[in-house]
């Protein structure tokens, strides 16, 4: 009796959790395939469809455009977390008084929820707003922040971007801590400028940090909704539109659950490519051990 | 001559980041008479008042949003601390058939965004009946089931419970504990910071979560703040006076806790992420 309490062990430990994740996650990752090939005009008797889902969505241009959008705000807001915190970090990381207040203050934008930044941003982009204001002191004509299409993605970005500098500050700064000082030190001796010191040790030993940052950010850029719901629904004419918030749409609004679905296959092999990658730089660096 | 610039820039950077929060703060402090529109925009309110908070708050139940989000949180935490630290214990510390599985199958669930299955997800919790038409406490449970556990705190856990060395467990073994209360007993006092990096990491994510939530209420006596705020939004749609007065009042438990718990937050937040 007390071996085959011995055996069972492990599982009673890990069944609560096994259900939840079963329940939440693994059920509804199959069923995502399995939605994507039926259609759910009527939602409580679902017809199979075969692929016609896809064809639709793949001669659908709202579909290309939110994909287009999707990767833009990618190539775009990623960069700038790249580079950005970085900046800050080294700026932070100086043995100067009060760096502590300014990485409160800089993080204190990570903490607050989405939806009160998006307001917060849409009242600065308001047609008569403080922006409109401030760019009139330099003689620049009164620019539709949200309501012009060729630019209104653009001014979601900044608060995407606007909202990570604080997290990926942090990331950067627990990175420099570990650079030996004594690099720095030699590089003194030797009479480097700080710039060139920056370029030949810090960004060299940050190289791995600088990887984990490109995935995490270039991931959770591809999921981007709530800042978009907030400030413009997607428009104007669909111009700020991206992949999640079409799948919200379709599924939540129009109810086309099977349509969506398919929309959400096609998001997930996009994500997958980029998580892989971020699995094997975790795996690389933690999970060594098993 | 460079500390001046890294000052000049640090206070550049600083204006921004709250900056944005300043201004709706100012136009919350706005009375009626004070046009908000004005050029050149006012900074400091001329008649600062707080009508537009007390008329907000009369007008829409923030306290049972905040009520509602506290409760969810709250929950979330718990659940969260309870199942990840539970099933990471075997997977630090025991050798069983089908280990190496379960890990990967936990580890496969950071690769897949909860976008890609919210529809199942949500179908789920309708078949389940988790939805807050069933009952207020079946929406609770609709909104907090789905996030009780995930693979970062799993690992997280795992981490901390694999750098307690064997000779802790060993005596405690000979002494007679049995699994339950090793991980009772050892395992979980023993990690303590790890549970609160882990409590806070999950506290910021439920707290501020929208997405989830936006899709499964129906009842606005259960919206939590992000979803009230958002339906505030809504209502008010050109009295910006309101609008910012309620984002306002929505920020302060967040901004206490975190002023409170600043070291911690700081800390937390980029656990996970970096570990050389």
């Amino acid at each position: 009796m007390k071996t085959y309490n011995k055996v069972l062990t492990p599982y009673l430990f890990i069944i609560p959790s096994f259900i939840v994740l079963s329940l939440f996650f693994f059920i509804p990752f199959i069923e995502t395939f399995i939605l994507s090939f039926k259609s759910y005009q009527n939602i409580y008797s679902p017809d199979w469809v075969g692929l016609s889902n896809y064809t639709k969505l793949f001669n659908s241009p709202i579909f290309w455009k939110t994909l287009f959008n999707t990767f833009l705000y990618v190539f775009i807001v990623v960069p700038a977390l790249i580079v950005l915190p970085l900046v800050i970090a080294i700026v932070v990381n100086q043995k100067i008084k009060g760096t502590n207040i300014f990485k409160l203050i800089i993080y204190l934008p990570v903490v607050v929820s989405l939806v009160v930044a998006g307001i917060a941003w849409k009242w600065i982009y308001a047609n008569s707003g403080i922006l409109n204001y401030l760019i009139s002191l330099v003689q620049l004509p009164a620019v539709g922040w949200l309501t012009d299409p060729n630019i209104a993605i653009f001014s979601v970005m900044i608060v995407t971007v606007w909202k990570g500098l604080g997290y990926y500050m942090l990331i950067y700064l627990a990175a420099l801590t570990t650079i030996p000082k004594d690099l720095y030190e030699a590089a003194d001796i030797d009479g480097a400028s700080s710039l060139n010191k920056h370029l030949l040790i810090t960004i060299p030993h940050l190289k791995p940090t600088i990887a984990l940052v490109s995935i995490i950010s270039s991931i959770s850029a591809m999921k981007v909704f709530v800042e978009i719901y907030v400030m413009t629904k997607g428009g104007p004419l669909n111009s700020s539109k991206t992949i999640v918030y079409y799948i919200y749409q379709r599924a939540f609004e129009n109810l086309d659950l099977g349509f969506a679905s398919a929309a959400g296959v096609v998001l997930l092999v996009i994500t997958l490519i980029f998580s892989i990658l971020n699995i094997k730089f975790l795996e690389h660096k933690k999970f060594e051990k098993i | 001559m460079n500390k001046i610039l890294s000052y000049i820039f640090l206070s550049i950077l600083a204006i921004i980041s709250i900056g944005p929060f300043l201004w709706l703060l100012s136009t919350a402090l706005k009375s009626p008479a004070e046009n908000i529109f004005s050029y050149p925009p006012v900074l400091i309110p001329e008649l600062p008042s707080f009508q537009n908070f007390i008329n907000v708050w009369n007008s829409v139940p923030f306290y049972k949003y905040m009520a509602n989000s506290f409760i969810v949180s709250l929950f979330t935490i718990i659940l969260n601390i309870l199942l990840s630290s539970l099933a990471a214990y075997p997977l630090a510390k025991m050798q069983f058939k089908g280990k190496k599985l379960i890990f990967y199958a936990v580890l496969a669930t950071i690769m897949i965004p909860f976008q890609v299955i919210m529809i199942p997800v949500y179908l789920m919790t309708l078949r389940l009946n988790l939805v807050d038409s069933v009952s207020n406490m079946a929406g609770y449970a609709g909104l907090i089931l789905p996030f009780s556990v995930n693979a970062f705190g799993i690992f997280l856990m795992r981490q901390a419970f694999m750098a307690i060395p064997k000779e802790i467990e060993e005596a405690a073994i000979i002494d007679g504990c049995n699994s339950f209360s090793l991980w009772r007993l050892i395992l979980l006092p023993l990690t303590v910071p790890t549970i609160v990096t882990l409590a806070i990491f999950t506290f910021v994510g439920s707290w501020s979560e929208f997405l989830w939530p936006s899709i499964i209420l129906t009842k606005q006596e259960m919206y939590t703040l992000p979803v009230g705020l958002n339906h505030l939004q809504g209502i008010f749609s050109a009295n910006w006076r309101y609008i910012a007065a309620g984002a306002i009042i929505s920020m302060v438990p967040i901004i206490t806790i975190f002023t409170i718990l600043q070291k911690y937050f700081m800390k937390g937040s980029t656990q996970g992420a970096v570990k050389s």
